[in-house]
């Protein structure tokens, strides 16, 4: 650990042994699980399964693998499990945790398709989606609320940081601006933020 | 089966695989950020799907749990079918999910990898960290859009929404119990 850091951050030393998959097959269950969980947003069920539910890492972790996964191409959920797998076990955890995530999910999204044809326009299927949708809608706002903690402990001063988080709000959901945009005028607006207050 | 009859050869299949493998380098944000592309490529330039076919693709992996990067999957797997046979469709769903990760991975992870041995320098650590208040208006933006997608989300689904956000935020509930309980409210016409 580099000792001139000022971060609690970056020192951060937990005194218990980290919990973490067990083995790759705890490891493809886990990433299977909360995939089948994911409708309309995978990356809320991984902070609710494996933030706060199994702690393989913390909220600042999550937020910032989830940076890297945003950047990449790729898709983001993907990604993200991809990087806690090989956290823990190198190329073999990233192709067992990008099995997992696709391997189920994908079979049953063709059975879907095939029994689609049949239900889709019987107004219990269509309902029932519609209520696990706002459901979904709810876990997804409950993530933020719950990531917004991380706020308080970042080099980006408070003041600047529910500014950003406002103002990508309102440009993505009310004025539809393109994802690309917003994350390179604000994301990188909070990247020189930080960087100035990583200084001092 | 399908009535949209196709021919595909070896050729045909190769070009959809290099295809896919191009797109997937390109695929910043999420592989739907190139559906507009792979529209022309597929429906489009080749007439390989029909409209109402890719519409149903995106629409089908949206409903269902998992990475929307599925609809990809559903894509290949029609591709197959109207080019006559299950083991075509089966082919066409490997051609077209392997050619969408395989770069994109294989990208990400050594980054991901470099990062990770350089997480003390100052840029890194500035990158990481100065994304945090994008991620949490990311999350709400996303929040919003699925409330209220649809059209037809009334004052109940709202409701539903928002009592969930209370729940998952306040307690460690599990979330199948909270989409269970969405699933029979909705199934039922009550929200």
């Amino acid at each position: 650990m580099n000792m001139r850091l000022p971060d609690s951050n970056a020192m951060q030393q937990p005194a218990a042994p980290r919990p973490g998959p067990t083995s790759l097959s705890d490891l493809f269950f886990s990433v299977t699980i909360l995939a089948l969980q994911g409708f309309g947003g995978v990356l809320a069920v991984i902070q609710r399964e494996l933030v706060e539910r199994k702690r393989w890492l913390t909220n600042e972790e999550f937020i910032e693998d989830w940076a890297v996964a945003q950047v990449m191409p790729g898709p983001n959920a993907v990604n993200l499990c991809m990087m806690i797998g090989a956290r823990h076990f190198g190329l073999a955890g990233a192709l067992t945790a990008v099995a997992g995530m696709i391997t189920f999910p994908l079979l049953l999204v063709l059975l879907l398709a095939a029994l689609h044809a049949q239900y889709a326009d019987h107004p219990a299927v269509a309902g029932a989606l519609r209520g696990m949708a706002a459901v979904s809608a709810g876990l997804i706002a409950a993530t933020a609320a719950r990531l917004a903690v991380a706020l308080f402990k970042s080099p980006v001063p408070l003041a600047w940081g529910v500014a950003i988080a406002v103002a990508s709000f309102v440009l993505l959901a009310w004025v539809r601006v393109p994802l690309a945009v917003v994350l390179v005028a604000l994301g990188g607006l909070g990247c020189v933020l930080a960087w100035r207050g990583l200084r001092s | 089966m399908s009535p949209h009859q196709i021919i595909l050869g070896l050729q045909d299949w190769i070009s959809l695989f290099g295809h896919f493998l191009g797109l997937s380098l390109m695929s910043l944000g999420g592989a739907m950020s190139t559906s507009a592309e792979m529209h022309r490529y597929l429906v489009e330039q080749h007439g390989w799907l029909t409209q109402t076919q890719f519409n149903e693709a995106i629409a089908l992996a949206q409903a269902a749990p998992g990475p929307n990067v599925l609809f990809v999957a559903l894509m290949g797997w029609q591709v197959g079918l109207n080019a006559g046979s299950h083991v075509a469709a089966v082919c066409g769903v490997f051609v077209c999910l392997v050619g969408i990760l395989f770069p994109s991975t294989i990208f990400t992870y050594q980054v991901a990898q470099w990062g990770h041995r350089n997480r003390q320098l100052r840029g890194v650590r500035a990158f990481k960290q100065g994304m945090a208040p994008l991620v949490i208006g990311m999350l709400l933006s996303t929040a919003w859009l699925l409330a209220s997608s649809g059209g037809s989300a009334g004052p109940k689904l709202w409701l539903l929404s928002i009592a969930s956000a209370l729940v998952i935020w306040r307690t460690r509930i599990h979330l199948l119990w909270l989409l269970g309980a969405g699933a029979v409210l909705g199934g039922f016409g009550l929200v």
